[in-house]
């Protein structure tokens, strides 16, 4: 006997606990979080920890939640998470623009910012490969960039595996003599730049614009052909590079405009050029703040780009 | 291969050298014709990549289908996982609530109508006895509940996407009346979560009592690390999944153990899912997860359950037949019904061995919420993946060594737990007081701390000044560390390359050249000279149908190169070190110590130390694996030496052997099987850890995972993974055939 009433307690509790937080948290309309994703990368971390202090202060509750540079996208456009400040187009594009056809992502807009994410190479490097910045300059001269492990082709730094770059594919389809090592994350690139620069070994890497490393080390991307202007690349993308000037976009979930539409308004005010997402990973890769900090500094830095966002 | 050990037939009398090693020679031949085969067609060295089954675009397909079509009737099969998502989700709110987030007063109306309830039912019990007492306080809760309900409905049709079923009209809505009073009453106010200073204390306390005042001394001081770093949010947000995950995890694989033991057929089903669960690693499940229930705290959980379910529902059915007999028999003679048997018999004597399966559990559960940080759960992983992204290893380390001290405190606590002698004559004679004084203590520091953190922030968080270990220490950390890597250097710089170019990239080519067909004539022999030919069949049948026919060989290749590697090092260390602690007590309590300490960390820590060291590359990736895999083979030889009869030892000193001479031709030999098995474990753990090595580069199975991750290409990783579970399960038949033979012939079992 006790034991049933036991149970049949137990069930009502949960009955009445489940009927809790979730009914009621819906009275004041804002007080759902708004989940910004982070990504892996310096100057997205720092931004989007901006945006998040930005609409903190204006009285939403928000959390970051970290996700993926290509699964971000599904989890947007089902509501799991909110709002991406920085896609880009070399790497995110077809994600991205399948989550806007087929799950109804929002392309929240495009930034200023003028992106490129390419093979890169230090200045002096062009001493040594004469010819540069073009790729089949950079083949022939392969073997000056060789390590232990890939000799004797030459070793391209790539980025971490899952930022959707396919470079072993295309050094496969443009037979070209190297070997593409995937870094497990980009703070590698710069250290292997770093001890290279320091005794000025020749390296290839990747690298993108806008970064900091372009106030730090001088230096070219190497021309792949360019998909623009030839056709073979829409059959075979892997013949190709990475779109000379791309966009920088921002990514929404549908149902932000009804949610939350003040902050959906400064979502779609926010725009960011060059220079302010150099300075955002220049904070944190050059003088060592952590995000947090390098968001507060920023956010200081730039009071009137942040005002222009609420108009 | 020790397969073709010729010892094997030696217990056979009267036979000749090529009889006896008839097997060994050909098992030869059939290698050198298969080689010499596949160099003259080489679809038998790599399988030609017209001839791929597109197994994995199948399955991408499958889930797919599954994700946007499938549907069962009434729902979509999408409605299902977002409700299961839904209800996982209820408890996550509390705990989240409770441990980092705090509420508004509203929010916690539930607990006021249970207080309510309560509250209640004790006036009424007062005035009018117990009956009435019981239904006063259901009619609240029923009322309540029902009058609910509709919000129950609508949350849960938000979180399926569906129109809303109802509107939140509630049929008077009076239970929400408190609420609304509450938030004019409170405008703006928020219910803080837990202090820390009460979450530690409750920690230490509750280690007080499973465990006295030296583990109580330890957990405090762990948890506060925690704290003193300016960790806890993040640990808490850990935490709230860990509080989560560990019961459902547990009830899951208690209830399939059970059912494992009462129906033959379910056995049959279950227990190679259970293996297959387990070969599997971790990074595989979350595609298919992320895939069906999308990205955040909920699917991090699913995964969480799935992984550290396993471990439990073994020992489940492990404790449910080692029950001893006559237990079962006065059972019987009392009268239990089946169901009584299970609850108040069977279950009750077998505690400890569940015990044990909880600690797994739990432990499970820390590895693989630091693994779920790559589909978006929040917490420490999430931290220290970023760290490690970031190559800032001064805060990875202090994180790191969060995680760790988080998973000895848990696992320190269940063990005592588990291990504590209860004392019923002295219960008996203690009065409530005594019994209760614990948890009374916590009540009263809790209540205490409560009021406290009203008065002063640093009770329920640390502000920042106060903290003993700072970002400024950490960044000093990091310093110190790059200072020391940069004059390590020089030093580490020429053996990395040496081993790299002289050992390591040698034995990669040799692995990369290897034909399929190959390693596939190796596994028939091997599986039809130790299991005859269904084992052989297996084998290979696994192993051609799940690694070769999806085009995943060359990626395997590259997993046995690791794998290889790593248990070579792990070998040449591990058994050395498992003689000496089985020779010395004193060796034995100190390499034991470390070994469990090892096993506690989650399998992510151990890619700091191997890139602070070696840098990106694939020393660095065996570096990582060795540590963690290197323990089954210290525990097993150990144990393989310790269980030789002491009779057989006598016997060697007698007849005048030396120390080494008994080792050698006495204990290891009657060892071997035992020191198989670990081997066999050894192999498993590594494989698991190629997973996690991904992480740091890689071109093997796990890499693959990896790459599948973003591009939410369920087919790609889950055959990967697949293939991953697939050279464990065939490594583990093996062995176990072999070691079972072995163990015969040498009339052990």
């Amino acid at each position: 006997m006790i034991g049933k009433t036991l149970k049949f307690a137990a069930i009502l509790a949960l009955g009445v606990t489940l009927n809790g937080p979730t009914a009621w948290a819906a009275a004041p309309e804002s007080d759902d979080p708004i989940i910004i994703v982070q990504n892996n990368w310096t100057s997205q971390l720092v931004l989007s920890t901006v945006v998040g202090k930005v609409l903190e202060g204006m009285g939403y509750t928000v959390e970051f939640a970290p996700s993926d540079s290509q699964l971000q996208f599904k989890a947007i456009a089902d509501g799991d998470m909110h709002f991406q400040v920085e896609a880009w187009e070399g790497s995110m594009k077809t994600a991205f623009e399948k989550a806007v056809a087929e799950d109804g992502m929002v392309d929240a807009g495009a930034h200023k910012a003028v992106t490129r994410e390419e093979w890169w190479v230090p200045q002096y490097v062009a001493d040594k490969c004469p010819g540069l910045p073009d790729w089949k300059a950079l083949d022939k001269c392969a073997e000056i960039f060789a390590t232990a492990e890939t000799k004797p082709k030459g070793r391209f730094v790539g980025p971490p595996a899952d930022w959707g770059k396919n470079y072993s594919e295309r050094v496969g389809a443009l037979k070209m003599n190297f070997e593409a090592i995937n870094v497990g994350q980009a703070a590698t690139l710069w250290a292997e730049l770093d001890a290279a620069v320091a005794k000025e070994q020749p390296i290839v890497l990747f690298n993108w614009t806008p970064n900091f490393i372009e106030a730090k080390t001088p230096g070219m991307f190497i021309d792949f052909p360019d998909p623009a202007k030839v056709p073979e690349c829409k059959e075979d993308p892997n013949l190709c590079g990475a779109p000379r000037s791309g966009w920088l976009k921002k990514a929404a979930w549908s149902g932000l405009a009804e949610k939350y539409p003040e902050a959906w308004k400064v979502m779609q005010n926010i725009d960011f050029d060059n220079s302010q997402i150099a300075a955002a990973s220049l904070l944190v890769d050059v003088d060592g703040m952590t995000t947090e900090e390098a968001a507060d500094k920023w956010i200081a830095d730039n009071t009137a780009v942040i005002e222009s966002w609420k108009k | 291969m020790t397969v073709a050990d010729p010892s094997l037939d030696r217990v056979k009398p009267n036979s000749n050298w090529l009889s006896s090693n008839g097997f060994a020679v050909q098992f030869v031949g059939a290698i050198v014709a298969a080689s010499i085969l596949s160099f003259v067609f080489s679809g038998l060295r790599i399988w030609p990549t017209e001839l791929v089954v597109p197994v994995k675009e199948w399955i991408s397909d499958f889930f797919r289908w599954l994700d946007k079509e499938a549907t069962l009737g009434l729902f979509t099969v999408k409605d299902a996982t977002r409700t299961v998502s839904w209800m996982l989700k209820q408890p996550l709110i509390w705990s989240e609530y409770l441990l980092w987030k705090g509420a508004k007063p509203f929010q916690f109306l539930p607990v006021f109508w249970l207080l309510a309830a309560a509250f209640s039912a004790f006036f009424v019990y007062r005035v009018r006895g117990a009956r009435t007492a019981t239904y006063v306080a259901f009619g609240i809760l029923a009322l309540v509940a029902i009058d609910g309900l509709p919000h129950i409905l609508l949350s849960l049709s938000k979180a399926v996407r569906a129109d809303p079923w109802l509107e939140a009209s509630a049929f008077i809505g009076f239970s929400e009346w408190p609420g609304y009073l509450l938030d004019a009453l409170t405008p703006g106010s928020k219910i803080k979560a837990l202090p820390w200073v009460a979450v530690v204390a409750g920690f230490a306390i509750f280690a007080h009592w499973v465990g006295g005042w030296r583990l109580a001394t330890l957990v405090a001081l762990c948890m506060s690390y925690l704290a003193l770093t300016g960790l806890w949010r993040e640990s808490m947000k850990t935490f709230s999944l860990v509080v989560v995950a560990v019961p459902f995890s547990a009830i899951l694989g208690l209830f399939l153990g059970v059912w494992v033991t009462r129906s033959k057929r379910a056995a049959r089903v279950l227990t190679p899912m259970f293996d297959l669960m387990q070969a599997t690693p971790h990074l595989a499940y979350l595609v298919p997860v992320v895939v069906m229930f999308g990205a955040g705290q909920v699917p991090a959980l699913i995964a969480t359950v799935i992984f550290a379910m396993p471990p439990m529902a073994r020992c489940t059915i492990l404790a449910l037949q080692t029950v001893p007999a006559d237990v079962i028999e006065s059972g019987h003679m009392s009268g239990c019904t089946s169901r009584q048997m299970l609850w108040k018999v069977q279950l009750p004597a077998s505690q400890k061995t569940l015990l044990m399966g909880l600690n797994q559990v739990i432990m499970q559960t820390l590895a693989m919420v630091v693994i779920a940080s790559l589909v978006g759960a929040q917490g420490l992983g999430h931290k220290l993946l970023f760290s490690l992204q970031q190559l800032k290893l001064g805060y990875a380390t202090m994180q790191g060594i969060a995680i760790v001290l988080m998973a000895v405190v848990l696992d320190r606590i269940t063990q005592a737990y588990a291990n504590r002698s209860t004392d019923y004559e002295h219960r008996d004679r203690s009065t409530a007081l005594q019994q209760h004084i614990h948890l009374i203590i916590f009540g009263v520091v809790l209540f205490v701390l409560i009021v406290a953190a009203y008065f002063s922030r640093d009770v329920s968080v640390l502000s920042k000044k106060l903290l003993l270990i700072d970002n400024k220490d950490a960044l000093e950390l990091d310093k110190s560390i790059k200072q020391i890597t940069f004059f390590l250097i020089d030093y580490v710089q020429p053996i990395r390359d040496w081993v790299t170019v002289y050992v390591l990239i040698p034995i990669r080519n040799f692995y990369q050249a290897m034909p399929w067909a190959v390693v596939l004539t190796g596994y028939a022999m091997a599986g039809y000279k130790l299991g005859g030919w269904r084992l052989s069949a297996l084998l290979s049948g696994l192993f051609f149908f799940i690694v070769v026919l999806p085009g995943n060989w060359q990626f395997a290749t590259t997993t046995f190169y690791y794998v290889s590697s790593a248990l070579g090092v792990c070998l040449i260390i591990g058994l050395p070190l498992g003689v000496w602690s089985a020779r010395s007590p004193t060796a034995a309590k100190i390499i034991l110590a470390i070994c469990d300490t090892l096993q506690t960390f989650p399998s992510f820590i151990y890619l700091l130390p191997a890139i602070m060291l070696f840098k990106v590359g694939e020393l660095a990736i065996i570096f990582a694996i060795v540590p963690y895999a290197m323990v089954p083979a210290i525990r097993y030889t150990y144990l393989g030496l310790k269980l030789v009869p002491e009779v057989t030892s006598e016997a060697a000193r007698m007849s005048g052997a030396t120390a080494w001479q008994r080792l050698f031709k006495v204990e290891l030999p009657i060892a071997v099987p035992e020191i198989m098995l670990g081997v066999n474990q050894t192999i498993m753990m590594a494989l698991a850890m190629t997973a996690i090595t991904a992480l740091i580069g890689g071109s093997d199975l796990g890499q693959e995972i990896y790459r599948a991750l973003p591009t939410s290409d369920a087919g790609r990783g889950v055959m990967a993974g697949l293939g991953i579970a697939t050279l464990g399960i065939i490594v583990d038949r093996l062995i176990n055939a072999w070691a079972d033979g072995r163990k015969r012939d040498l009339g052990l079992i």
